[in-house]
């Protein structure tokens, strides 16, 4: 409890400066691959690459991982269900957006 | 330690069946959950909602949870069971820290002590596994809340996180370290640092996981934020509008001077390119005109408004509403 530790740490923006594999978006974002897969099908994650090993995910893609399985899990929607609110709220998002800035 | 009425969070009776246990969770989840909501402390809620849900969707769960509430309603303060231990203190950490718990990517919850210490440290077992081969440790997140400013500039940031540690003997504890993070100027909304080697240690030799820092923006009191984009509100007053002017506006990097030109309108948005929040490409500072009358209070201000009336004889405001 009582350890401290001062540094100082610079990181990496994730969203501008880093392309995910399966396994590194898997462990970053703590879903399973099927998981992943059914995020692709639904069309909310679209890598580059062929075959599941050579899968490119950008950086943007742990953050609507996160939120897919924050809202399967807590809504109780399955993933085709989060997907579903995801478009709605960028959608509404993008709206509010218009209203804001006139 | 706060007692916490889990029946009045959910708003239900201390007799509600499951399904009803089941429905009043659905519906508040509905309402705050933090991705969907725009409810103040939406986040606060939600993880309460969650919390009583948790504690008594479970009937076993939820008969241990009774019984502490009866001697509690009797009067007597709240003991928390034996072995409970005062270092796990999940809760009112407000936006940071939250790396320091059983960071299993989004799955992770963040109950309260109170929970904690009635029903144990849920999914902390994982923690507890051996070192039987080289595993690289966990990824944990957390997030930060930053100035619009800071955005803009850049800044340092001290945040506290706990994570829990194995000892030799096995036994799990959490330790404290603060860590002084630098924020990159020009980083956006909802982005993610990523801190190579800050999450859980490895166990075998092998790397330690790392550490991803969501990025909150605080609202400005001047500049609104859209994506790389900002948006000032200017006023002017009618004959700046009308004949334009060179006025002084605010920028995240100092006041410039910015021309409004002749016969603009309210709502006119003149681009300041390049002057949002850096980046490659950096954001543009959008200001929207408003007009700002003056009221006429004394002799010479009225004159001056009837004298402009009097220059505009054709002028009809109301000309699209055909009356």
């Amino acid at each position: 409890m009582n350890a401290t530790d001062v540094r100082t740490t610079h990181g990496v923006v994730v969203e501008e400066q880093i392309v995910f594999t399966l396994s590194a978006l898997c462990r970053a974002s703590g879903a399973q691959a099927e998981q992943v897969q059914a995020l692709i099908d639904e069309g909310l994650l679209q890598p580059t690459g062929q075959r599941p090993e050579d899968w490119q995910f950008s950086g943007s893609a742990l953050r609507s991982t996160r939120t897919a399985l924050r809202l399967s899990r807590d809504l109780e929607l399955g993933l085709s269900g989060a997907a579903l609110v995801m478009d709605l709220l960028s959608e509404i998002e993008r709206l509010r957006a218009r209203l804001r800035c006139g | 330690m706060e007692f916490k009425d889990y029946y009045a969070t959910l708003g239900v009776e201390r007799t509600a069946t499951q399904d009803e246990i089941k429905r009043a969770y659905r519906k508040l989840a509905r309402k705050y959950h933090p991705d969907v909501s725009k409810e103040a402390d939406a986040e606060a809620r939600f993880k309460d909602v969650a919390e009583a849900h948790e504690a008594l969707i479970d009937a076993e769960r939820r008969a241990a949870y009774d019984d502490i509430a009866q001697r509690h309603a009797s009067g007597r303060p709240f003991e928390p069971p034996p072995g409970w231990d005062s270092g796990f203190e999940f809760s009112g950490r407000g936006q940071q820290g939250t790396a320091g718990r059983h960071a299993d990517g989004a799955d992770a919850r963040d109950f309260s002590a109170f929970f904690e210490s009635l029903f144990g440290r849920a999914g902390s077992e994982g923690l507890r596994r051996q070192a039987a081969s080289a595993m690289q440790g966990q990824d944990h997140h957390a997030k930060v809340s930053i100035d619009l400013m800071d955005a803009c500039h850049g800044a340092r940031r001290t945040i506290s996180l706990r994570r829990p540690v194995v000892d030799a003997a096995g036994q799990t504890t959490l330790q404290e370290h603060q860590l002084e993070v630098g924020i990159p100027k020009g980083v956006r909304e909802g982005q993610h640092l990523r801190l190579a080697g800050q999450g859980s240690p490895g166990q075998g030799g092998a790397p330690a996981g790392d550490l991803y820092l969501e990025i909150h923006v605080l609202p400005h009191p001047l500049f609104r934020l859209d994506g790389g984009d900002l948006h000032l509100d200017l006023p002017v007053a009618p004959w700046e509008a009308a004949l334009g002017a060179s006025v002084t506006v605010p920028t995240p990097d100092g006041a410039v001077e910015l021309s409004v030109p002749s016969s603009s309108k309210p709502g006119r948005r003149l681009r300041l390119k390049g002057r949002g929040l850096p980046g490659t490409p950096p954001g543009d500072l959008y200001a929207v005109l408003s007009i700002a009358l003056p009221p006429a209070l004394t002799e010479p201000q009225k004159l001056a408004y009837a004298s402009f009336a009097g220059a505009f004889p054709g002028f009809d405001p109301r000309n699209a509403l055909e009356v």
